[in-house]
This record gives structure tokens, C-alpha cells and sequence, in this order.
């Protein structure tokens, strides 16, 4: 018999087995964490050399002041898809909530007699609104048991309704003078960067803070590492998701204030697909869809790199600017696979 | 013994040099023996041992990572358990392996349907059936879904599935563990039938007097590694039970101390029923002292401290340190100073995908945050903790999936003492842990009651409570029927108690 043959060269064939799988983890895990970088690089390689404006540095603060909205509500998503859920109602939310504070602030400036104070209000509202919805979503999530999936899908249909029922299926606008009010908001800028990209970076730098230096952020991690674990290492498991999606919530919020003076209305197609394109920011940075893994760097790289894409599809006309969704579409289940294959 | 071989002659089996790698862990260190044709091999070892592992190995559902498996002499290698299969061997599992909403006849030819043009053949599937759970000794009709069937039946659904697919080697894994007696004894003639039809039939159990009943040899493993064999008539229990520890049962455990019988208790629990799973449950344990729990697979011991710690609807009362108290969660049990390490170390116990600092401080994180986490203070929390309670990491920041078995369980220990009980439920503290690392986990929780805490160990290995429990509460069908120490703390008592063969007056 060949038995010791055969056992050498088994131990032969199989010996190197771990090692390679640990260069492999090793490559995946640095892949995972600098291949969205480095895709933004190729991208702005790309862009330049294909169209001259794209350099610029009022394209780039234009393409980051766009990115602002989805970036910010792509740091609340990051920590919903983090706890192991997922929110699609978000740009339901955000038109909700821009419909209802743009009747607010129409209807509150001749009955406080200040137009600013109105203004002022109606941003406070904004995210008073994303925090109540985002509690909603909770309760029904942690305390009801339904599918994340599930409320949100249906509360994406339900919000939009009601907006659209309140702008009787037009559009809801701001008042003349109120819109110039509060455009600076929007339009404004310090020292040289627009108001949105600051707050952009703010709302990413609480967020990074509250996800890796505080016991809410661990507790996040380790409900969507495992659920199970946590609820028997004594976390309040409920709590803690309710939490997460308020933050979402507020996110929104905060996005939504920004939007509203954009264009000072709110219409059916307000923050259509915005769902979308935050799931994949979140995604396209290296989070888990699983849950419990996942990085607020990571978010905003994938945010700008989404945005990255679409300014490249406009100022270019390699592909239709119809088909951005699409491209948003494929990158996100293009990610979402590689990351099947890197378990 | 009958080795006799007729037309349905068993399988004969070698391992050669098996070895098997999951990840960095290597939990077969290159097993090598062979089992002849119709014989009832008892195959022994603590849990961790790698038995099961091995056993996969040979039903297909692993692959060896070295070595090779040579089925009637010709090296094989299974793609699959279909591929084993056709070589008639058949792997009964721990879990049962049925499609619950299926039938009775669809699960015996789940996946391998037969069939009449493009349609099945449901009347053949079912006269086939009949045929099968006939030479079971199984009275049911074929049709019943199998969720409606109770677990014993469900057993011999998997057997009569197993012999319809004409095996020759069965392997049955802890196959009494869910059984009353009557319904063992029932199985063990079973076994005897087929050995006489030639079927080698390989047989797992931790039970030494079921071994000692209906094998004819028993082969013992340890650690991943084949440490001996005898014919089972030759060797009596406690040698068995030598082997599989490796030393003199007694130098596994710590010398026993007293009570301090002054201490009022730790925690009582009077009257505590959780509906469906345990009634009427009454006990008390004091500071120091090491309370175990002992009974069969369902006999509700983990389902009545999920009760005590609100994790299941329950009624009764509790006290901790002499007051009442009302625990609606674990949290509220933490925060009284009682905590509890599930049986489920992976599902339950520890996030194996976090590095080890995150795993242990996640039950008393408030502490670390201020309101932001101090990482240095984790830091050396961890290294406290490593010393203290032995952890052996290659590196302290891999995850902990890369610990083995017995490491891993050291870190779920340390997590659930690290907000610092009073009261610590421990359920089966060393299970998927070798044996060295038992010891070690022995020594740490007799030094744990040392020095003041309470701990109570539910276990399923009576040696274990045997050698490391003050008292032990058996309970039988959701009832504590007797709490033994002293003397009485035998195996014999122990099971008696725990199957209801002997009825004494609670």
C-alpha cells in the first residue's frame, strides 16, 4: 500500500490551505476598506480626462453639495443597515416631511408675524418630523416584531400618499419671499464651501464619533453581528433599534431642511429612488448587508462616488443620464455580490 | 459474537491518517483505525473529542483536510452524503434531519422520489413506506406530516428512511438522548436485528451502560486523536471512562470545600412554573456553593432558568441577596448581580465575528463609557482577564472565531462574570471543550465559589456534576423530583431520578 504516500502528499496539497486563505481574508479586508477609495481616484482620473470641466473646482463643490442630501441620509442608513435593518422608506420620508414644513412655514410666518422665526421653525420641524417617523419605524420594528422590510415598504408608500394628497397632486411651494429667506441655507457658503457639505461633514463626523466611541454605537454593532448574543449579554435590544432608527429618522430631517430651500417646493417626485441611491452609498462603502460590520468613512466615500458617477454621466454622454438609477442599480448588486464572495 | 456476513453484508470501514482543519483550528489530528462488517461499534469520547466530526466525515458531509477513508478496501472520497449513500452509509443525526411539513412517506424518499413519467408515483412511495417503517417496528400511516409525529417516532422515520435506502453502515449519533427507556430498549432490539442482518452499525453516546449493553467493541477517542479500543465484553465502565478523560476521573476536579452553612442564600426561587416546560420548581443556593442541575434532553432545566431570567413567560417568585425581585430580562438580571451563560456558545454566548476586548466588556460597557469608550481601559480589562481565567489567543486582536472551543468558552465565561454577579447560571459550561480545558474551566469555577460567588451549573454530563457540585436537583418532565448530595451523588441515582425508574417521595 501507498499509505505514506499518500499522507504526504494530502499533507502536501492541504498544508498551504490556511495560509492562502489568509492572504486572502487579508487582500479581501483591505480591499473592502481602500477599493472604494480607490474607485473614487480612477473615477476622478477618468473624469478629467474625458471632460476638461469636471476638474473644476466649482464642479466638485457642486457635485459635493448634491451629495450632501443622500451622504446624510446615507451616515443614518449606515447605522440601520449596521443594526442588521434596512429603511426604504427614506425618500418618501424626506418628501413627506419637505411637504409639511413648507405648508408649515407658509402658514406659520403671517400667523407669527415673523417670516424668520417661521423659517427657523420649520427647520426644527423637519427634523422633529424625521425623529417621530423614525420612532414609528421602530416601535413597529422592535416592539411589533414586523420586518424592517415590511414597515418600510409600506411606510414608503404611505408617506408619499399623504404628500402627494396634500399638494392635491402638484406641487407644494414656498412663498416668494420666504423661498429668498431661507434659500441661503442652501446656496450659501463659508469660506468658500457651501453650507450643505458642512453640515454633510458634521452630521459624518457625529456619526463616526457616536458609532465607534460610545456604548450605542458597540451596542449597534453587536445587535446586527447577532442578535441573539446581545439580547443575552443584557443589551436592551429594543431600545437600542428604536434609537437607531430615530437617528435615521433625523437624518432625514436634517436633509430635508437642506433640500427645501433647493427649490422651494415639494412635489409626487421629490426624493424619488433617494432609497436607493443611500443603500448603495452605504453598501459601495464596505458595509455588511448582513449587519454588523460597516463604517461611516466608508458611507461618505460611496456617497461622493455614487455622485462621482452620475456628474460624469451628465457632463459626458458616454451613457444616458436616464440611466443613472441603473447605474446606482447594477453597483449595488455588483457590491452585494462580491461580498458573498468574500465570506 | 456473530460476525456472521450474508448477502446484505455490512461496510468495512479504515481511516487513515484523517485530519481535519476548520479555519486555523485542528480539530482531527490524524485518526487512524478500521471497523469490520457487522459489527455495533461503540465509538467514545467526551464531547470535543471529535467523534462527530470524524462521523461526518465518513457519512459525506465533510471533507478531511489530509488522509483518506477507504470504504471495503478502495481508497473513496465523498463529494457528498449522497455520494456515501450510495455506498450505503447513513448518518443519523443529534438533530433530526426530516422536512417537518412533509409526509411521513415524502421524507423516507426525499430525494430519491420515485417516480412514473413526469408525475410521482405516490402510491409505490407510500407501499414502500409501509414497508420500511414495518421493519422499524413503527405502526403509522405514511402519510401523517412528520411535525405531528413525537421524537421518538421521528427517529424511526429517520432509521426506516436509512434502511430504505438499503444502508449497510448506520450511524447513529446520541440516539437515546431524546428517548424514554421503554422506547431505548425498543431501539437497542432494533439494533441487535440489524447487526444479525450484517449491518455495521456505529454507535455514539455518552450513556456507558447502553455502550456496555449492545456493542460489541468499543473504540475510544480523545483530543482529536485515536486512543484505543477493546471488545466491549473485556472492559469494564470505569476503564471506559479512564480512557475517554485520559486520567483518573478524580484528578479532573477540584478537591471539594464546605459550605458556609451561616450564609443566607444567594438566590432562592419558590414556585416557579414556566408553562409548557417546568412546574412547581423550588431551590435555593448559597454564597460559595456550586448548585448543579441535572435531567434529560427536555426535561425543562434550560427552559426554567429562561423562565427565572424573563426571557420566557414564567411565574413564581425570586429573591436575590434576601429581597424580592422581578426580572422581566436579562438586563434586570444583570443588574441584580445574576447572570447567565447560555448552553448555545455561538448562537447565544459570544459575537465570534468581534474581536475578544468587545466580547468581554459588552455586558458592562456602561462602565467603559464616559460617555465615550476609553479602549485603553478594555484594553487592560482584557489582559486581566486573559490572565485570570487562562485564554490562550495567538494574537489579543483576532476575532473570536479564531479560538478554539475551549478558549472561546473561557472568553464567554469571562464576559458573564465581567459586571461582576453575585448569582452565575452556567448551562453546560464544557461543551465542544477538550478535555484539558475542562479542568481548567473546573478549577476556575471552584475558584469562583471560593471566593464568594454562587454558581449554578446545569449539566448533561452526570460526571461532571458529580465531581464538582455540592448539590445536584434532577429534574424529570419539568419538575426538580429529587436534590442529591453526599453519597447520593452516584451516576445510578442520578439516572434513576432522572427517567423516573425509581420512585422516591420528592
Amino acid at each position: 500500500m501507498s499509505q505514506p504516500d499518500t499522507n504526504i502528499a494530502g499533507n502536501g496539497a492541504t498544508e498551504p490551505g490556511p495560509r492562502r486563505q489568509q492572504t486572502g481574508s487579508w487582500l479581501s479586508d483591505r480591499l473592502g476598506s481602500f477599493g472604494p477609495v480607490l474607485g473614487l481616484v480612477v473615477l476622478c482620473i477618468a473624469g478629467t480626462l474625458l471632460n476638461g470641466d469636471f476638474a473644476t473646482f466649482d464642479n466638485l463643490t457642486n457635485v459635493l453639495t448634491r451629495t450632501a442630501f443622500i451622504g446624510i441620509i446615507a451616515v443614518g442608513m449606515c447605522f440601520v443597515i449596521i443594526l442588521g435593518g434596512i429603511d426604504l422608506s427614506v425618500g418618501s420620508m424626506a418628501a413627506l416631511i419637505a411637504g409639511c414644513v413648507i405648508m408649515f412655514i407658509n402658514w406659520a410666518s403671517p400667523a407669527l408675524g415673523s417670516p424668520l422665526l417661521a423659517v427657523l421653525l420649520g427647520a426644527g420641524l423637519a427634523v422633529v418630523l424625521g425623529a417621530a417617523f423614525g420612532f414609528i419605524h421602530g416601535v413597529l420594528i422592535a416592539k411589533g416584531r414586523i420586518e424592517p422590510f415590511i414597515v418600510t415598504l409600506g411606510t414608503l408608500g404611505i408617506f408619499r400618499a399623504y404628500l402627494t394628497y396634500f399638494a392635491d397632486g402638484g406641487a407644494l411651494t414656498l412663498g416668494n419671499d420666504l423661498a429668498d429667506l431661507y434659500a441661503p441655507v442652501y446656496y450659501g457658503s463659508a469660506l468658500g464651501i457651501p453650507v450643505p457639505v458642512w453640515i454633510f461633514l458634521l452630521v459624518a463626523l457625529v456619526g463616526g464619533l457616536i458609532l465607534n466611541k460610545t456604548a450605542f454605537g458597540r451596542y449597534v454593532q453587536a445587535i446586527g453581528s447577532n442578535e441573539a448574543v446581545a439580547r443575552y449579554a443584557a443589551v436592551d435590544v429594543d431600545r437600542i433599534k428604536i434609537l437607531t432608527y430615530m437617528l435615521l429618522g433625523i437624518c432625514v430631517g436634517i436633509a430635508t431642511l437642506l433640500y427645501v430651500p433647493r427649490l422651494g417646493s415639494a412635489s409626487p417626485t421629490t426624493g424619488l429612488l433617494w432609497e436607493l441611491e443611500a443603500i448603495a452609498s452605504v453598501i459601495v462603502g464596505g458595509a455588511a448587508l448582513k449587519g454588523g460590520q460597516g463604517s461611516i468613512a466608508g458611507t461618505v466615500v460611496g456617497a461622493i462616488l455614487l455622485s462621482v458617477i452620475s456628474n460624469i454621466l451628465n457632463l459626458t454622454s458616454i451613457i444616458s443620464v436616464y440611466l443613472n438609477p441603473a447605474v446606482q442599480g447594477f453597483v449595488i448588486i455588483i457590491v452585494a455580490f462580491l461580498q458573498k464572495g468574500r465570506r | 459474537m456473530s460476525g456472521t456476513v450474508d448477502d446484505r453484508s455490512g461496510v468495512a470501514v479504515a481511516f487513515d491518517g484523517i485530519v481535519k482543519r476548520f479555519g486555523a483550528v485542528e480539530v482531527l489530528h490524524g485518526v487512524s483505525f478500521s471497523l469490520e462488517p457487522g459489527r455495533v461499534y461503540g465509538l467514545l469520547g467526551e464531547n470535543g473529542a471529535g467523534k462527530s466530526t470524524l462521523m461526518k466525515i465518513l457519512a459525506g458531509y465533510e471533507a478531511p483536510s489530509a488522509g483518506s477513508v477507504h470504504i471495503d478496501g478502495e481508497p473513496v472520497i465523498f463529494k457528498s452524503s449522497r455520494d456515501a449513500e450510495a455506498h450505503g452509509i447513513v448518518l443519523i443525526h443529534q438533530e433530526f434531519n426530516l422536512a417537518e411539513d412533509l409526509s411521513v412517506a415524502g421524507n423516507i424518499f426525499l430525494g430519491h422520489e420515485k417516480t412514473k413519467g413526469w408525475f410521482l408515483d405516490e402510491r409505490a412511495m407510500q407501499a414502500g413506506a409501509v414497508t420500511a417503517l414495518r421493519q422499524v417496528g413503527l405502526d403509522i400511516d405514511p402519510s401523517t406530516p412528520v411535525r405531528r409525529l413525537i421524537v421518538a417516532e421521528k427517529q424511526l422515520v429517520e432509521i426506516a428512511k436509512a434502511i430504505s435506502r438499503r444502508a449497510r453502515l448506520l450511524i447513529m449519533d446520541e440516539p437515546t438522548a431524546t428517548l424514554t427507556p421503554s422506547e431505548a430498549a425498543r431501539l437497542f432490539t432494533l439494533i441487535a436485528r440489524m447487526r444479525e442482518e450484517g449491518v455495521t452499525v456505529i454507535y455514539i453516546s455518552h450513556k456507558l451502560d447502553e455502550v456496555e449493553r449492545i456493542t460489541d467493541e468499543v473504540i475510544v477517542m480523545r483530543d482529536g486523536r485515536f486512543v484505543g479500543r477493546a471488545p466491549t465484553p473485556t472492559i469494564t465502565r470505569h476503564a471506559m471512562a479512564t480512557m475517554m478523560v485520559g486520567r483518573e476521573i478524580a484528578d479532573q476536579f477540584p478537591t471539594r470545600l464546605a459550605v458556609d452553612e451561616s450564609r443566607g442564600p444567594a438566590m432562592r426561587v419558590s414556585g416557579m412554573s414556566v408553562p409548557g416546560w417546568a412546574q412547581d420548581a423550588s431551590f435555593a443556593v448559597r454564597p460559595g456553593e456550586i448548585l448543579g442541575f441535572a435531567g434529560l434532553v427536555g426535561a425543562g432545566r434550560t427552559e426554567l432558568f429562561e423562565g427565572i431570567l424573563g426571557l420566557r413567560p414564567a411565574s413564581g417568585a425570586i429573591e436575590l441577596q434576601g429581597r424580592a425581585v422581578k426580572l422581566g430580562s436579562l438586563r434586570d438580571a444583570a443588574k441584580h448581580g445574576l447572570t447567565y451563560l447560555s448552553e448555545d456558545r455561538k448562537g447565544k454566548g459570544l459575537h465570534v465575528d468581534f474581536a475578544l476586548g468587545p466580547n468581554l466588556t459588552l455586558m458592562a460597557l456602561e462602565r467603559y463609557a464616559k460617555p465615550w469608550l476609553d479602549p485603553s481601559a478594555e484594553k487592560q480589562a482584557l489582559d486581566r482577564a486573559v490572565h485570570e481565567f487562562g485564554i490562550r489567543a495567538g494574537s489579543l486582536s483576532v476575532k473570536a472565531s479564531s479560538l478554539s472551543g475551549g478558549n472561546q468558552q473561557k472568553l464567554a465565561l469571562a464576559k458573564v462574570l465581567h459586571p461582576e454577579p453575585k448569582v452565575v447560571v452556567l448551562d453546560e459550561p464544557t461543551r465542544g471543550v477538550d478535555v484539558g480545558a475542562k479542568r481548567e474551566i473546573y478549577f476556575l469555577i471552584h475558584r469562583l465559589a471560593q471566593q464568594g460567588l454562587a454558581v449554578i451549573v446545569i449539566s448533561s454530563e452526570l460526571i461532571e456534576l458529580i465531581g464538582l457540585a455540592h448539590r445536584v436537583a434532577v429534574m424529570r418532565a419539568g419538575r426538580i423530583v429529587a436534590t442529591l448530595s453526599g453519597d447520593e451523588l452516584t451516576e445510578e441515582i442520578m439516572i434513576a431520578h432522572a427517567t423516573g425508574t425509581r420512585h422516591v417521595a420528592a
